[in-house]
């Protein structure tokens, strides 16, 4: 059995004795009898160290690992520098709990404030709290923010990730809000749509960037019409496009959020990843979850702190802005330690690698009979196309240790949504262009 | 020290990746951002030396005893972190088919069941990505079953007046009103008020047990009862699982959904704030409204299926995975033996600790605890001046993380220390006469304490002045 239990049987036994007890029954002796189990927890014997790795490894084992990826569909597979699992599997960053105490957090707390500065950086906007769960979430989130007495009623795109929609509608269940989605046309927001659909009720205008299907929206004019109407207007951005993407801040956006997991998070099936939040200075008293400011201790020296937390739950109980307690904290060190290795050079050539290499990817595949490009507008890293045998496709390119892109159902039934990143070569594009060819008989 | 933006030059950065192999295209200008991000320009030295500063400034568990009440610090396995790692499961796609990842799935499916066995429930959900998160998701599951029922009336939840700040928050955030009980002088519910408190518009309560104060409410299976007398459902709120595993579950103390918090109880670490995992279980009838997909196994080959009535996602994929990994290769290594023996010696360490300070020390409760104990230090405050916030700073110059303080709300000038299993009598020895100088510091000298902490890399901050001219971010100007 492993056992992380330091003490031993003597010092037990000697502790015991100090507590009054002979045994460690009688240090339980004081609880109701019909709630004590009477049984042995059926679970199966501890395991040594050695024995735990090689069930795991089993496990581990049933998994593939595609060796080229063209999946992404809200998870990215983007290279991650050395230096970032090193500097973030330092055991004090590992396993530090939130900066309460300042004095001896000052590490994990100016960690925080660098980030909340990248990601204004990044997104244009004024202010970032340090990190929520996910993408999805921190939509959610932005939606609760704008949401008051008179106007209650939430519309986002039909064409964000699905995953996100299903989200915010659940949190927005919760809290009785109304949610209402604006329709795509040719893969994007349908602005005409979105403007009948706009009165007085709408608090907020959700719209992703790049959108789900890595359509580019039209994101300036969806925020002109959002502020006319009154609304306000949150953006869903993926942070390496923002390396040449115009910032949600120059597309007069309130609120900025998205996943952050392509800033140097490994895909680890879905999670642990980042949500990112940033909203201009007017709604920084409603932004959720911690963040950190700039001050001075008693002998003047610069110092970080966890501030404004008149708006958190652990003061405002049912009152505060969210309940959010716990966030991704290591995930948004992550993050920053990706942006200080890539720079403003690098990041910049992560997204315009990724995006000329979809578009090679995407040229490539049109000539294909039968792959035709789905949506006719700009696109990012991701791109809709046709396929005239999904199934056949996608098992001769696994064949080949390669993921192909995300088969798509519904309307988009028989199309497939690929996303290329600067990890793909092309010579890899065009193995998987081979193999698509051959499966299509061209 | 300098901030990473104030090192470096321009120019300087990181080698990363290759000259791009394929044609350049071309975006309009009209989409492309008008200014560039000022991000850090480094070389890989600077930056792994800026963090290493950081991590200098950072007080974690490995750095030393942290005793921090209702947050579980025990020690986070290193295995733990090695298999999280694994390419098996760290370099999966979330949206692979099904038959390419099996293992992943096995995870959950393997950590579903010895958690539902270890609390009692039926079913469960890892979405949620930390405990508040799995509050929510548990209590729109109740909100769904009364629905489901056409219960529409049951608006209210009740909460304790010691609960976590979360418990509130989260119910307002599932459209409940909240309705605060006080407790009794023990710390325990007051089975009158919950008498008086419940009735039709009763949607639930949320609980934990043992409860804030580190006592174990010895009227649990009345109070259950109670509350299902009315109607009602209880929540249990995991926070404090770590004193009952394999001695006493959730589920047969009349709970009906819990969250846990893997991040606490199992051993995974906080990252300095997260990521967490909050895994919601549930008994049979709240189960067809987990958020989906859940894993199902059917002869030997696993498949994600939607429950029925589902309330909807609370997250993309299927929650904070590589945290399930960890947790399930710490439940894995302890075993049934193990897990128990964790709880008894948290129980045993947290006894320990109050039996050796509370000669000094005002105990808010004088009982046998549970895993944590409360102390009060209103009557040393009101003799020495000395408050619960100056022995905290006290600590800090040695070597020691403050216990929670000023919580639950319900104890004046509150230290909770919750020392857990994974401490040896040694360093609680030192712990104790650490807290047992601070207390004759006290005394003879308030002022040192006062001005404490002395040794630590900043001193006492300016809490107030961060808030009135807040600086959330560097200027580059």
């Amino acid at each position: 059995m492993g056992s992380y239990v330091p003490s031993t049987p003597a010092q037990r036994r000697e502790m015991l004795e100090a507590v009054g007890c002979s045994s460690m029954e009688e240090l339980f002796g004081h609880l109701p009898q019909q709630v004590l189990l009477d049984r042995p927890l059926d679970l199966p014997r501890g395991l040594s160290e050695l024995e735990v790795r090689r069930a795991m490894e089993k496990t581990a084992a049933r998994n593939t690992v595609f060796s080229t990826v063209f999946r992404g569909a809200g998870a990215y597979r983007h290279y991650i520098p050395a230096i970032v699992k090193q500097v973030v599997s330092k055991e004090e960053f590992v396993t530090a709990y939130t900066p309460y105490q300042a004095e001896i957090s000052q590490g994990v707390l100016q960690s925080i404030f660098e980030y909340q500065t990248m990601i204004c950086e990044l997104t244009g906007m004024e202010v970032s709290n340090a990190s929520v769960y996910d993408g999805a979430t921190a939509a959610a989130e932005a939606v609760a923010m704008c949401r008051d007495r008179k106007r209650t009623k939430a519309l986002i795109s039909a064409a964000a990730h699905p995953d996100l929609i299903q989200t915010v509608k659940t949190y927005c269940e919760g809290s009785n809000t109304p949610v209402e989605i604006i329709p795509a046309k040719d893969g994007k927001t349908d602005l005409d749509a979105l403007s009948a659909m706009l009165d007085d009720s709408v608090c907020c205008v959700l719209i992703q960037q790049p959108n789900y299907f890595g359509q580019l929206e039209n994101a300036d004019q969806a925020g002109v019409i959002a502020h006319e109407a009154g609304a306000k207007y949150i953006m869903s951005c993926n942070p390496i496009s923002l390396g040449m993407l115009k910032t949600p801040a120059e597309s007069g956006a309130d609120i900025a959020v998205g996943e952050g997991q392509p800033l140097g998070l490994s895909l680890s099936f879905g999670g642990p990843y980042l949500g990112f939040m940033a909203c201009t200075n007017a709604l920084v008293r409603k932004i959720p979850g911690r963040i950190v400011g700039e001050t001075t201790d008693v002998d003047g020296k610069r110092a970080y702190v966890l501030t404004l937390q008149a708006r958190e739950q652990h003061i405002r109980r049912e009152k505060a802005s969210s309940n959010i307690c716990s966030n991704q904290a290591l995930c948004a060190l992550t993050a920053s330690v990706y942006l200080a290795a890539m720079g403003t050079k690098g990041l910049q050539q992560a997204a315009e690698q990724s995006f000329a290499k979809a578009h090679y990817f995407a040229a490539e595949m049109a000539k294909i009979p039968g792959c035709e490009l789905r949506f006719s507008g700009e696109f990012f890293h991701e791109f809709v196309a046709s396929c005239p045998d999904v199934p056949k496709v996608m098992a001769a390119l696994e064949a080949q240790g390669i993921l192909g892109g995300l088969p798509l159902g519904g309307e988009l039934s028989g199309c497939v949504l690929w996303c290329a990143t600067e990890q793909n070569s092309k010579e890899e594009i065009d193995r998987a262009i081979a193999v698509i060819k051959e499966v299509c008989g061209a | 020290m300098k901030l990473i933006f104030e090192s470096g030059a321009s120019g300087r950065g990181c080698s990363v990746l290759p000259e791009c192999d394929v044609p350049v295209f071309s975006l309009p200008e009209s989409m492309r951002r008008e200014k560039a991000p000022n991000l850090p320009q480094l070389s890989e030295n600077d930056i792994s030396r800026h963090y290493t500063a950081l991590a200098g400034r950072t007080h974690g568990v490995n750095n030393g005893f942290y005793p921090l009440g209702s947050c579980t610090m025990k020690y986070n396995p290193k295995i733990n972190e090695e298999m999280a790692a694994l390419p098996g499961f760290s370099s999966i796609h979330p949206l692979q088919p099904e038959h390419t990842v099996q293992g992943a799935m096995e995870v959950l499916y393997q950590t579903e069941k010895a958690l539902c066995e270890i609390t009692g429930m039926d079913g469960m959900t890892f979405q949620p990505a930390a405990g508040a998160h799995g509050e929510f998701t548990g209590l729109l599951l109740i909100k769904a079953y009364h629905k489901h029922r056409g219960d529409s009336k049951r608006t209210k939840i009740i909460v304790p007046d010691s609960a976590h700040g979360t418990n509130p928050a989260s119910a307002a955030m599932a459209g409940f009103t909240v309705v605060s009980i006080p407790s009794q002088e023990d710390g325990c519910v007051d089975l009158e008020k919950l008498r008086a408190a419940v009735g039709e518009d009763t949607a639930g309560l949320m609980l934990t047990n043992p409860n804030t104060v580190g006592l174990f409410d010895k009227n649990i299976l009345e109070i259950t009862k109670i509350v299902h007398d009315a109607g009602g459902l209880n929540y249990y709120d995991g926070a404090n699982l770590n004193a009952v595993m394999g001695i006493s579950r959730p589920g047969d103390m009349g709970f009906d959904v819990v969250h846990l918090n893997l991040h606490k109880t199992f051993s995974t670490p906080h990252g300095g704030g997260g990521p967490g995992s909050g895994p919601v279980g549930c008994k049979a009838l709240l189960a067809d409204f987990l958020p989906g997909p859940v894993v199902k196994e059917e002869q030997g080959q696993y498949r994600f299926h939607t429950p029925e009535h589902s309330i909807g996602r609370v997250k993309s994929f299927y929650g904070n995975f590589a945290v399930v990994v960890k947790a399930l290769t710490y439940i894995l290594t302890l075993g049934a033996e193990g897990i128990r023996e964790a709880s008894q010696n948290a129980v045993l360490n947290a006894n320990y600790m109050m039996k050796k300070l509370c000669d000094l020390y005002t105990m808010a409760y004088d009982e046998r605890c549970m895993h944590e104990f409360v102390m009060s230090l209103e009557p040393l405050k009101k003799e020495t001046g000395i408050s619960a916030m100056d022995i905290a700073k006290g600590l800090l110059d040695n070597g020691i993380h403050p216990p929670t303080m000023y919580f639950p709300l319900i104890v004046h000038e509150a230290l909770m220390v919750e020392p857990t299993e994974t401490e040896s009598k040694e360093t609680l020895d030192e712990a104790i006469e650490v807290f047992r100088s601070l207390y004759e510091t006290a005394k003879t000298d308030p002022q040192a304490l006062h001005d404490a902490p002395h040794h630590t890399p900043v001193r006492r901050l300016d809490e107030v002045g961060a808030a009135r001219n807040p600086k959330l971010r560097y200027s580059f100007e």
